[in-house]
């Protein structure tokens, strides 16, 4: 595999919360602004590429039956790192995300990456993967985000544009609280992936010939 | 703690904050050991057993290995060693013991160890300042609350693979998310619930 093809991987075709479906608790839990959304990906961009690196270094190392054991305490440690940078240096994000930051350390997309590719390749390799994955993370966390923030608050960029304020977009009778509750979580997340499938089933369809309007 | 406050955190646990529906935490073996009500149970119970002695065995080690030493920041490690090798040692009792519901469970059982909802119960615990009663009592009612949830959302997931007529972009994943959300909008109708 090629360094532009593992990179491109993480972004779209095998992109960790709509193809894989990992991390949905993170997902639909902090999407509820732009400022929560960049933050948490940026967090686990950088965790994710930290692990996978020195999971990869040590590939050869950790003996394949505590292996799960060692990767959790390599990432926990850098997410302990996060962790405390962040409260030193953004408190405001770190309030905001709460206990879900330390819980990075129990998100499945890093993992699911240790396991499924950094155990297994260079270190070259699976950095540009933790980069690519990461990214591809923070692409999703972004659209749910503005699209929530929206919907639910009527603004954009809220808790980091405009003085913290956001650009108000809707005047502030119209928007649906209920979006920015759990429920709308659920629903945004569901309707993302069903427009993934939707899209890989048309693909088939028309490379399979058989391409009948319904 | 009163009698009352802890009340008031059991429902708040069960009902009006419930882990998965309104809290977000433990998504994954919610969707993905929820295709039928005996396993759903199985796994609703294992997870309530793990939070609940999670919750002992984390205060314990917090207040007198890590706040006596100043070791808080090691908080999260703590944590999530103690978790590793409580599932370590169930899913050795449950082998022995129960094996048909060891091999229902399958892979889910280990990935309790990173399943969100117990490393957030004890997170929250610390968070929350809860004493060692409290901190057992919110492990315990925040299982039973997902346990609810699950056995619920497995019920609704059985019938829905009988007779519901959706979109065929909407199979699988995304039906059980909008699912879960319409069950998160029942649960909200709990908020507010409050014992004085």
């Amino acid at each position: 595999m090629t360094v532009k093809k593992t990179f491109l991987q993480g972004l779209l075709a095998n992109n960790p919360v709509l193809v894989q479906l990992l991390g949905m608790c993170s997902t639909m839990a902090i999407s509820t602004s732009l400022f929560n959304g960049v933050g948490m990906g940026v967090s686990v961009l950088i965790i994710l590429t930290c692990s996978n690196v020195v999971i990869a270094l040590l590939r050869k190392i950790i003996p394949s039956k505590v292996r799960i054991a060692c990767f959790i305490v390599v990432i926990t440690g850098f997410v302990t790192m996060v962790d405390l940078i962040l409260k030193a240096f953004v408190p405001a994000l770190s309030s905001s995300l709460g206990v879900f930051i330390p819980l990075i350390a129990v998100n499945c997309i890093i993992l699911g990456r240790a396991e499924a590719f950094a155990a297994k390749n260079t270190v070259l390799l699976s950095a540009v993967d933790g980069v690519g994955q990461g990214l591809g993370y923070t692409l999703v966390l972004t659209l749910i985000s503005v699209v929530r923030e929206f919907l639910g608050n009527g603004t954009f960029g809220g808790g980091i544009l405009n003085g913290g304020e956001g650009f108000r977009l809707l005047p502030s009778e119209y928007p649906a609280l209920l979006v920015v509750l759990p429920f709308g979580g659920f629903l945004a997340l569901g309707s993302l992936i069903a427009l993934v499938q939707y899209i890989q089933k048309r693909k088939t369809r028309n490379n399979g010939g058989e391409a009948i309007a319904k | 703690m009163s009698f009352s406050a802890i009340l008031s955190v059991a429902l708040g646990a069960i009902l009006a904050e419930n882990f998965v529906l309104v809290k977000f935490l433990g998504i994954c073996p919610f969707v993905g050991v929820s295709k039928k009500v005996d396993t759903a149970l199985g796994m609703g119970a294992a997870v309530t057993a793990v939070m609940a002695i999670a919750s002992l065995f984390c205060w314990l080690i917090n207040a007198y290995v890590l706040v006596p030493l100043n070791l808080e920041f090691m908080q999260t490690i703590a944590y999530i060693l103690i978790i590793a090798s409580l599932v370590q040692f169930i899913e050795m009792f449950l082998q022995k013991v129960m094996p048909g519901l060891y091999l229902a469970l399958g892979i889910y059982l280990p990935l309790i160890t990173t399943n969100c909802a117990v490393l957030g119960v004890v997170l929250l615990n610390t968070q929350n300042d809860y004493n060692l009663l409290g901190s057992v009592i919110y492990g315990l009612t925040g299982g039973l609350g997902f346990t609810l949830a699950i056995i619920i959302f497995a019920s609704l997931r059985e019938r829905l693979d009988l007779t519901a007529d959706y979109p065929e972009a909407f199979e699988g994943f995304p039906i059980a998310l909008v699912t879960a959300g319409l069950l998160s909008l029942a649960f909200m109708g709990f908020s507010g619930l409050k014992i004085n």
